[in-house]
């Protein structure tokens, strides 16, 4: 169980982690998540008593971390794979480790053997590859056999057996009762490890529930519409049309619309009173990382934008179609559907559908949702300025 | 982990969030002798130990044998009633260089690796680790001195046995090899508190070497008149010459001011605990 109430920390005039408060429950992997530079790793150390918060407390199992009796058995932690001495091998890093706490040394043998690594068990650490430095330090975390753990980035540098391999380890931490808490800017990663979420932003708390009830309040469904191809002006008609009635609607790259804010029989409707044909009109919900990329947009730091090479392009040779752009590069808001509008939520079919099957009881999973439907409303609020672009 | 995962009550029971995992692995109460066996296993598996120390040693045993090789040739030079224990002294001025690297490099390796991070994830309490790496670094530099100067003492006094040069007293014996031993571990250890302030292993290496030769280079560049009483005392109290006091006859100083006796090792002994002072604060204060 960890604890985080008011958490602060301010570096000169940066403040890196704002008044974060949340809960980390046992029996659970919960996911930690933010872009680059969202204050992840700062907290992830405020919580391992390594930096003193500005204001506020964080504690484990009702303690401050610095306070605990004997820390490594009760909290293990992954902070960074390149925290070792180099030049002392696997076996000797995590030997000292064990003697710090009082561990036998056989447990060393033992947790080596859990990550793999028995076999380079006396090479010095420096010659590690990047996975193989990330499974050493998962080993470190291990070691104590603690009831709390903290992975930061724990799928850093490694091979798809390894990825795999710590989804199921993290799975089984939490099914026999451990608190798991792992950071990741990989919403796709979460998706398929996480069974909590906190979200945060430049620092601030963006989000602090279920995976499930984080895709249900913040992946809007959408329809992909498509006209028959022969006919532009079709499309043209049909956008036109489903924009009056209030629709928003995106041309996708290969010539369909992506339609968000009207459900599939009204789309079908306009589209047949407009005496449009549709080749295609399917639904779709925007996978975990839309909703992740939306909820973040507005608390990114460190934006990509498409590489202009301004003044360097060759001219195109007469005829020559200039090429089309990537989705998504340079056009933050591209593929971010606007967000759901909260009275309209329940008449949309997707989402409708998805927070019927949730399998809870409604009840407590609206409760947690309504905080965050209304932070996730204001980075959406800029989204269409940001598509005219 | 590799405990049979087979039944789990925790899942059958509901949620007790208070409960959790227990491992099976006895729990005991970390005190600072796990620290120091922690930091014994540290400083023994990392190379830099090993060479540091060899090339210590390496150059006090050598310059102690080229002097005695000295003594074989000339034995007429080494007449007279000076200590005869006094040949050791250049072996390990030069070897400080080898013992102040090594007191740097047991703290502020860890910061330039990242491996303190770790270790105070793995420690909390930031003074045990500081006094762990204090109680072993000590007890290796103080070994290893003892050894390289005490077999210099013994193989000198051996050579000079039969030239008519005096025999050391009990007390020279006692300050030429325990005493100078003490200083130079204390030395190491002020360097450990140097590199725990300053967590940057080149600077405080650096910044020790100076402290060794600063003052004897200034104390060679005021010529002036008025400038003389600080000249004595910066050659007085530099390192080396703290350090030939341990070599001086008993009894009689060759000067009337500068410490003599045991004082260096007061002094330095009071360097190290404010400089241990500022470094406990420092950690305590500072984000790792």
């Amino acid at each position: 169980m960890i604890e985080a109430v008011g958490l602060t920390k301010r570096y000169g005039d940066k403040l890196a982690v704002d008044n974060l408060s949340f809960q980390v429950r046992p029996g659970a992997v919960t996911g930690f998540l933010g872009p680059n530079g969202s204050g992840k790793s700062t907290t992830m150390r405020m919580i391992l008593g390594l930096d003193n918060p500005t204001a506020g407390t964080v504690t484990i199992c009702g303690r401050p971390y610095r306070e605990l009796p004997n820390a490594p058995r009760q909290v293990g932690a992954l902070l960074d794979a390149k925290a070792v001495h180099g030049g002392r091998s696997a076996r000797n890093h995590l030997l000292c480790l064990a003697q710090l706490s009082g561990i036998p040394a056989r447990r060393v043998d033992e947790v080596l053997g859990v990550v793999g690594l028995h076999d380079v068990a006396k090479k010095r650490s420096r010659g590690f590859s990047l996975g193989m430095g990330q499974r050493l330090g998962i080993a470190a975390a291990l070691l104590g056999d603690p009831q709390v753990l903290l992975f930061d980035e724990p799928v850093n540098g490694l091979d798809p057996e390894g990825i795999l391999w710590v989804r199921n380890l993290m799975k089984s931490l939490a099914a026999e009762g451990r608190t798991v808490f792992v950071s990741s800017h990989l919403m796709s990663e979460m998706a398929l490890t996480a069974d909590h979420l906190i979200v945060i932003g430049r620092g601030r708390l963006l989000a602090d529930m279920s995976v499930k009830d984080f895709i249900a309040a913040n992946s809007a469904g959408f329809a992909r519409v498509r006209t028959p191809d022969t006919e532009p002006q079709q499309r043209e008609k049909l956008t036109s049309v489903l924009t009056e009635a209030g629709a928003h609607v995106l041309p996708e790259q290969d010539g369909a619309l992506r339609v968000t804010g009207l459900p599939l029989p009204r789309i079908s409707d306009l589209a047949h009173e407009a005496g449009v044909r549709l080749w295609e009109l399917s639904p779709h919900q925007a996978s975990l990382e839309e909703a992740y990329m939306r909820m973040t947009q507005e608390a990114v730091d460190y934006r990509s934008t498409a590489d202009q090479k301004a003044g360097l392009m060759q001219p195109l040779p007469p005829g020559a179609e200039p090429p089309l752009p990537v989705p998504g590069q340079g056009q933050p808001g591209w593929y971010v559907p606007p967000p759901p509008q909260r009275d309209e939520r329940a008449s949309a079919p997707d989402t409708a559908q998805s927070s019927g099957t949730s399998g809870r009881p409604a009840a407590p999973a609206e409760q947690p949702s309504a905080p965050v439907a209304a932070s996730a409303a204001d980075p959406a609020d800029s989204a269409p300025s940001e598509d005219a672009r | 982990m590799s405990t049979p995962q087979t039944p789990l009550p925790q899942q059958a029971a509901p949620p007790s969030w208070e409960s959790g995992y227990t491992s099976p692995i006895p729990v005991v109460r970390a005190h600072l002798g796990h620290a120091i066996v922690s930091e014994w296993t540290k400083i023994r598996s990392v190379r830099s130990t090993v060479w540091t120390l060899g090339i210590y040693m390496l150059i006090v045993l050598g310059m102690g044998a080229l002097i005695a090789w000295a003594i074989v040739r000339v034995p007429s030079e080494f007449h007279g009633s000076e200590n005869p224990l006094a040949f050791g002294f250049f072996g390990l001025l030069v070897g400080s260089v080898c013992i102040i690297t090594l007191g740097v490099l047991t703290v502020a390796s860890e910061y330039g690796t990242g491996m303190i991070r770790t270790t105070m994830t793995a420690c909390p309490s930031r003074i045990r680790v500081l006094a762990a790496k204090a109680v072993v670094f000590f007890l290796v530099a103080f070994t290893t001195t003892l050894f390289s100067a005490g077999l210099v003492a013994l193989v000198h006094t051996a050579l000079l046995d039969g030239t008519g040069a005096r025999q050391p007293t009990g007390e020279e014996w006692l300050r030429g090899t325990l005493g100078i031993s003490l200083y130079l571990a204390m030395l190491g250890l002020l360097s450990l508190a140097v590199g725990a302030i300053l967590r940057h292993s080149a600077g405080a290496i650096t910044l020790m070497i100076g402290v060794v030769l600063a003052p004897l280079v200034l104390a060679a560049f005021m010529q002036v008149e008025s400038l003389e009483k600080l000249r004595d005392a910066l050659f007085d109290y530099s390192i080396p010459s703290q350090m030939a006091v341990f070599y001086a006859n008993t009894g009689a100083t060759l000067r009337d001011s500068g410490p003599s006796g045991w004082d260096s090792l007061w002094i330095i002994l009071g360097m190290t605990a404010a400089a241990f002072a500022v470094a406990c604060v420092l950690l305590q204060k500072r984000d790792v």
